[in-house]
């Protein structure tokens, strides 16, 4: 810590326990943590691979099927096939995590955790069914 | 200013996880695995410009593409705070981290509106 004595909203500690880039390797629930943390790696890949179709669209049919062809690299498929776990895993935690983030009262009463975890489940199951109809359409 | 910013951060973030939550898994299985490995027939380029010629479409893509970005800068961001340990970097990383999200998204609505109609 720097000598320079401004005001900050917190007591400066000046002795601090060193802790390990690798603390959250100590604890299955640390490394689970940070696992979701890093989910955010993956949503940020496939938006860009998101965004590479839709420029390649607009470019021309040429440029569609090179960036077709591109997606069936092995490197390119390595990296989707982890991206697609870590995407599954992002989204679990964060529908089992809803009940908990927004409390839903209906008439006073708390609606149970259960009934707003599934009614994602069910949004995520209906809305997956229509990205597929629109793509597979022909 | 980043202090200001920060409860809009948390909306967007907030609103980008749920979009990836429920929209990532089919939109990457697809485009990433089934597409490419031959399980299933790729769309024809012909009805995919007709589905971005629609501008419902065109909004769709935009927040599919976007939001899971400033979702996926915002949750970085903290990733490399507690993970790496470098707090002291705050400003570097935020303006890294969101910005490559803004470039994207202003990439994203620049071809999106350049498709004729």
């Amino acid at each position: 810590m720097s000598a320079d004595a401004r005001y900050t909203p917190y007591h400066p500690r000046w002795h601090r326990h060193r802790v390990s880039v690798w603390w959250w390797l100590k604890k299955g629930s640390y490394t689970v943590f940070v696992l979701r943390e890093l989910t955010s790696v993956a949503v940020a890949f496939f938006a860009v691979v998101a965004l590479g179709l839709v420029q390649t669209v607009a470019a021309g049919p040429e440029a569609y099927q090179q960036f077709l062809a591109r997606l069936g690299t092995p490197l390119i498929l390595c990296l989707n096939a982890i991206a697609f776990a870590f995407v599954l895993f992002h989204a679990i935690t964060w529908f089992n995590l809803a009940p908990k983030a927004m409390v839903v009262r209906v008439g006073g009463k708390r609606v149970p955790d259960a009934i707003v975890a599934g009614s994602n489940y069910g949004a995520w199951l209906v809305l997956s069914g229509a990205v597929a109809y629109f793509l597979l359409r022909g | 200013m980043l202090e200001r910013l920060t409860p809009f951060l948390w909306l967007l973030f907030s609103a980008g996880g749920t979009v990836a939550a429920l929209l990532f898994p089919a939109h990457l299985f697809l485009t990433g695995l089934a597409f490419p490995l031959g399980w299933l027939e790729p769309p024809s380029h012909e009805a995919l410009l007709t589905l971005l010629r629609h501008p419902v479409t065109r909004l769709y893509l935009l927040a599919l593409i976007s939001l899971p970005l400033f979702h996926g800068a915002h949750r970085f961001r903290y990733t490399l705070y507690d993970g790496l340990q470098l707090k002291h970097l705050t400003v570097l990383i935020a303006v890294l981290c969101y910005g490559t999200a803004l470039a994207g998204t202003a990439l994203a609505a620049h071809t999106l509106w350049s498709i004729p109609g």
